[in-house]
């Protein structure tokens, strides 16, 4: 291959990895078909390959290749004869010009927030939405979901292609909802998002380097999400998983162990990420559209800005639990809710509160709140029962993992 | 394309429901039905006698045998359907969404199989 063969390549090759996603989602758009797009997708940059060093790269590489599948698809139709798989709208495809002149970038934004909508789309089951949102926006391979997931590429395969079936024969549409609608299901597409971060950043299971990937693309999809729809709620979770991530070097000890937000080296925090937080939750406030991810980025962004756990300004932090607590009440904010309170008016009151919680048995089998009543005990100075605390949690922790060994360590100190 | 919303509720509920509530609902129901024939999406629709009512019906190597009661017990049971035409799983859903039922039981929404499209 040629010196020129051999750029055109790796131009491929980077369009390829930068952009084949937002191609595949304009494809899927205009062919009204998920397989004919993938199909297309493959022929277009095939095409690519052979054309370009023949004929240069074109000016808009992504507008090309968009029509180029398109075309690829319209002949292989025509000549499989495959009418009866003719989507609603394909005479209008049949009729369109030749040469697409949609300019670079103008046509393709909304079909991307389009394809995150259907992959996060509730008539899906919720591990279906994760796995097809992974490969179908972020370009994960199958096999790369099957390791973060710790599942079989098998089974990670087998979800997405029942997802697609239903998808098709369900008829779930290609389509950003609209009104009411649309806070609802960004509701679902948040939390994908969000559970994609908390599965690499909590990593209780499994090898942990794997599963920093999933923080990444967490990370990207929070982005990308943000530059669609720049909505409080959606910047408030992206604010969110960068505070979360910028304790990523502080969290863990050199053995691997987990450190405790008190005890960390706030030093090590990244100071970028907390300030693009920062940025975000201000501007989330402003619009005026506060919702749960809005009151816990608010909340992340008083810890991440504190110089201390001494100097952190608990009251407020207590506070916004209780309005969280009204607005989305679950057993886990109830308990976040008690530290603060304990945090700012005492070890006390946070004692008491998480003995009441416990006393209604939702928590019983949380090791976190073994652990919060455990640590409130020693600073109360009351040893014994912090052991027995601390032991209560270790027996909530099933696997060996970071959380236990973190567990066994502080029962140790007590000496 | 077609949509049958299955309606699952429980029956025993609505046996203790006093005159009032089934007058209500029955006006709902009738507004509901109302609204999807006005805008062309009601294909069809009816309620069903209760479970009480039902008969299964198997044949195993050409032998019928027919049994009381429904095919399985269920704590929710089907007490009627509407097949509506939708133009997609979105639009299926908002009607669904306000069938009176969905507010005590469920809404099963099923795609009907187009038989002229290969499976």
């Amino acid at each position: 291959m040629s010196a020129d063969g051999n750029h055109v390549a790796r131009e491929v090759e980077r369009i390829h990895r930068e952009d084949s996603r937002r191609i595949l989602a304009t494809l899927v758009r205009l062919l009204g078909d998920w397989d004919l797009a993938e199909e297309a997708l493959q022929e277009a940059f095939a095409e690519a390959l052979s054309c370009w060093p023949r004929d240069g790269i074109p000016t808009h590489p992504r507008s090309w290749l968009v029509s180029a599948g398109r075309f690829r698809m319209i002949d292989k139709i025509r000549r499989d004869g495959r009418f009866e798989r003719l989507p609603e709208g394909f005479e209008d495809l049949l009729a369109a010009p030749a040469d697409d002149p949609a300019p670079e970038g103008a046509d393709l934004p909304d079909d991307r927030l389009r394809m995150v909508f259907t992959c996060c789309h509730p008539a899906l089951s919720p591990e279906a939405r994760i796995a097809l949102t992974l490969r179908e926006v972020c370009g994960l391979a199958t096999e790369e979901i099957a390791a973060a997931f710790l599942v079989s590429p098998a089974t990670v395969a087998q979800r997405i292609v029942r997802a697609k079936a239903k998808i098709r024969d369900a008829r779930i549409p290609f389509q950003v909802p609209e009104g009411a609608d649309l806070r609802e299901r960004l509701d679902a597409v948040l939390l994908v998002v969000y559970l994609v971060f908390n599965e690499g950043y909590h990593a209780s299971r499994g090898a942990e380097l794997l599963r920093t990937d999933l923080v990444a693309e967490a990370l990207r999809l929070g982005e990308l999400l943000v530059e669609l729809l720049p909505r409080g709620e959606v910047k408030s979770l992206l604010a969110l998983m960068l505070f979360h991530d910028s304790r990523r070097r502080a969290r863990v000890d050199d053995a691997g162990d987990l450190v405790l937000l008190d005890e960390q080296d706030r030093a090590l925090w990244d100071p970028e990420s907390v300030q693009r937080g920062q940025e975000l939750v201000d501007s989330a406030f402003a619009s005026g559209e506060v919702g749960p991810y809005s009151l816990q980025a608010a909340i992340a962004c008083l810890h991440a800005t504190a110089p201390s756990s001494e100097a952190t300004d608990w009251p407020q932090i207590a506070g916004l639990y209780q309005v969280l607590r009204r607005t989305s009440p679950s057993p886990v904010v109830d308990l976040n809710a008690a530290v603060a309170e304990g945090m700012a008016w005492g070890p006390s009151r946070g004692l008491a509160r998480i003995e009441s919680l416990l006393g209604e048995g939702a928590l019983a089998d949380y090791a976190l709140a073994h652990s919060a009543r455990a640590s409130f005990l020693e600073r109360l100075g009351r040893i014994e029962e912090a052991r027995a605390a601390w032991t209560a949690a270790l027996d909530s922790v099933g696997e060996a993992g970071a959380q236990r060994r973190f567990l066994e360590r502080r029962i140790a100190r007590l000496g | 394309m077609k949509y049958l919303c299955l309606i699952y509720g429980v029956e025993a509920n609505l046996a203790t429901c006093s005159n009032e509530e089934m007058g209500k609902m029955i006006l709902d129901y009738e507004a509901f039905a109302r609204g999807i024939v006005q805008t062309g999406q009601y294909v069809a629709g009816e309620a069903l006698q209760p479970t009480s009512t039902a008969t299964t019906v198997r044949v195993r190597d050409g032998k019928t045998t027919v049994t009381d009661g429904p095919f399985a017990e269920t704590k929710e049971q089907l007490g009627g359907f509407y097949m509506v035409e939708a133009a997609d799983l979105n639009d299926a859903i908002q009607i669904a969404s306000r069938i009176p039922g969905a507010r005590f039981g469920s809404v099963e929404v099923r795609p009907v199989m187009d038989i002229h499209s290969p499976a």
